[in-house]
């Protein structure tokens, strides 16, 4: 490995990925490096210390793909360095370490009702209205002032020459300049990751990520409705939500299109959390979850994007259903789902990715790591179509000895 | 339970049926029906529910759902109760003390677990979420309950449910008390990892553990 050049690693690397994703037979089963915390573990940093300092961070990741070698790696920092941003917005749906968690515990989403029962017809009647003057000041502290603003369609000629007046008021000015700070943050934040996976390229690393998406109903459950809200909706407002599953799904398409159009990954990230067998029945999953998530994969592949979806928790009686998608155009990541039923079902039709679980990760010994991935390899490896990742990338408390059996297998066994 | 509204109303709340079943609720109570009766009927119907969701054919919307009409119902029928409390009801009820584990804020899970424990006659003590270690010696010294549900989504948790268990050692309380685990990756390689007793894949997985340490409950 060590007498190759960058480029030539690079391209070796992103062939073996593109072949696993086309179901092609690959000299090897190809390593992915997914991570939240687990680059500050190795490095010996604080969660807190990689979501505020972001060249203790970048180090720490250059440190997590030199001891790797992972043949595509997700770029961190873009969903971690993001501790000065959060407060410049004052952003209300996260608690994270020094607001609201400890140093070393991993941010954490507010599962609440960001929007009401009684806000569908909103919703529905004006979707970026209702984002606008209504979500948007509720989510973040930055956006507060937005609540105010006049309903911008109604507004013409006179009245929209005075429409600026209300981006002249102190709160509103205050506001705006929180967004711009923040604004300014996040720039500042993503120029360094952006050089660092300049770096990393020239060295051989291949980035796995090239936007993100979620799931219609996902969407809802976790980000308006919250979880209890969303659940109630099957019941109480079956029809509404229906008809923002569809609506949301046109909004994920165009946005994420776009949003990854200049990223040198094709591959879409795409994390579930509401789908799993024991969450919904198999009907709530068949009329609410699917059709839209679908038309989602579907979107993408329509626009040569490679939908990645990490099915959460055990999804087997879901791998029929979601098997009708067209053939080495996606991959299917599975957390807790038995990895051989999933190749039984889905081999030959979409690359799978996963699953050392979480617990031998972090509680097992190197033998156990070990002994986990040669099963795996050869399982979902055989015949070609698999990528090696842990159950949901690497746990922030990983043993940095299991990680490196982890790595080492892929090397180590045949499919 | 011969009254025919009486069984309309228990199979109103089993299928989910929320606004015929408040409707029904009222007319019942505007006829005079005993409160005690309505509360009977929510037992009748919760069990009903229970069964379908050991069976999968209800699932984490019909409990949130049955959930939600318990409540309203509750509410509609309290004010014309004595004042003894479901508390008091319970008081010879197998007690679970429940939380989720230090550093961890999901409550998703263990919100779950305390409803079908709670429906299940199980006098349930919910400390909440983040909880620490002392907060579960203090409630286990103060509570004395039988069974001690730790739960927990991220992986931290793992550790902090081993330290939990191995703080309930250290103050002498662990031979008074069952624990069980459960949550997001939890699993049997995490059960000897902690040291507690049994660990759950879901809901009723811990219902049955609790009927199985301290039998069905009063």
């Amino acid at each position: 490995m060590l007498d190759k050049t960058g480029a030539e690693l690079y391209a070796e690397r992103e062939q073996r990925i593109n072949d696993a994703m086309a179901l092609k037979e690959t000299d090897r089963v190809p390593l992915s490096m997914f991570s939240h915390f687990w680059p500050a573990t190795l490095a010996g940093i604080t969660f807190e210390q990689a979501m505020y300092d972001y060249d203790a961070f970048h180090d720490a990741m250059r440190q997590t793909l030199e001891l790797m070698q992972p043949d595509m790696y997700a770029l961190n920092q873009t969903y971690i360095c993001v501790g000065p941003t959060l407060e410049l917005m004052n952003f209300k749906q996260l608690e994270w370490p020094g607001h609201g968690t400890e140093p070393n515990v991993s941010f954490q989403f507010l599962d609440r009702e960001y929007m009401k029962r009684d806000e569908y017809d909103a919703y529905l009647a004006d979707t970026t209205d209702f984002f606008l003057r209504k979500y948007m000041p509720r989510i973040a502290g930055a956006f507060e002032p937005f609540a105010k603003l006049p309903y911008l369609p109604a507004q013409y000629y006179f009245k929209m020459i005075r429409v600026p007046t209300a981006f002249a008021g102190d709160e509103m000015i205050e506001g705006l300049e929180k967004i711009l700070a923040a604004g300014k943050e996040m720039r500042k934040m993503m120029g360094g990751a952006l050089k660092f996976a300049k770096d990393m390229a020239e060295r051989g690393f291949v980035q796995s990520i090239g936007g993100s998406a979620a799931a219609p109903f996902d969407n809802f459950a976790d980000y308006l409705r919250g979880s209890k809200g969303a659940m109630l909706d099957l019941f109480r407002n079956k029809d509404k939500l229906l008809e923002c599953m569809d609506r949301v799904a046109d909004c994920i398409i165009e946005d994420t299109i776009i949003a990854s159009k200049n990223n040198p990954s094709r591959q879409i990230f795409i994390p579930l959390h509401w789908g799993l067998d024991n969450f919904m029945s198999p009907e709530q999953f068949e009329l609410f979850f699917w059709p839209p998530l679908r038309k989602v994969l579907m979107g993408f592949i329509e626009a040569d994007l490679i939908p990645c979806v990490l099915w959460e928790g055990d999804c087997t009686t879901r791998l029929e259903t979601i098997a009708d998608i067209p053939v080495g155009k996606a991959v299917y990541w599975f957390e807790q789902t038995d990895m051989g039923l999933a190749k039984s079902v889905l081999g030959g039709i979409t690359c799978l990715r996963g699953n050392v679980s979480s617990s031998v990760l972090i509680t097992g010994t190197p033998d156990d790591v070990d002994e986990e991935c040669k099963k795996l390899i050869k399982v979902a490896g055989k015949g070609g179509g698999f990528i090696l990742d842990g159950a949901i990338g690497l746990p922030d408390e990983a043993k940095v000895e299991n990680v490196i059996a982890m790595a080492e297998s892929v090397r180590k066994y045949a499919n | 339970m011969s009254n025919e509204k009486h069984e309309k109303l228990v199979n109103l709340i089993a299928d989910m049926e929320e606004d015929e079943a408040l409707t029904l609720t009222q007319e019942l109570i505007d006829e005079g029906a005993e409160p005690t009766a309505i509360l009977d009927i929510c037992r009748a119907a919760m069990d009903i529910v229970g069964q379908r969701f050991e069976d999968n054919e209800y699932f984490v919307p019909e409990l949130i759902l049955a959930g939600e009409v318990l409540d309203q119902m509750s509410a509609m029928v309290k004010p014309l109760i004595a004042d003894t409390t479901d508390e008091e009801d319970k008081v010879d009820s197998g007690m679970v003390l429940i939380g989720t584990v230090h550093g961890d804020l999901h409550d998703i899970g263990k919100n779950i677990v305390t409803f079908m424990l709670d429906v299940n006659g199980y006098n349930v003590i919910d400390l909440g979420v983040d909880v620490s270690p002392q907060a579960f010696i203090d409630a286990i010294k103060e509570k004395s309950p039988e069974i001690v549900g730790l739960s927990g989504f991220l992986t931290l948790a793992f550790d902090s449910m081993k330290e939990t268990v191995e703080a309930i050692s250290e103050a002498g309380l662990r031979e008074e008390v069952k624990i069980m685990i459960g949550g997001g990756q939890v699993d049997e390689q995490i059960l000897n990892y902690t040291g507690a007793d049994s660990f759950g894949l879901n809901a009723m997985s811990a219902v049955n553990q609790c009927k199985e340490w301290i039998g069905e409950a009063a």
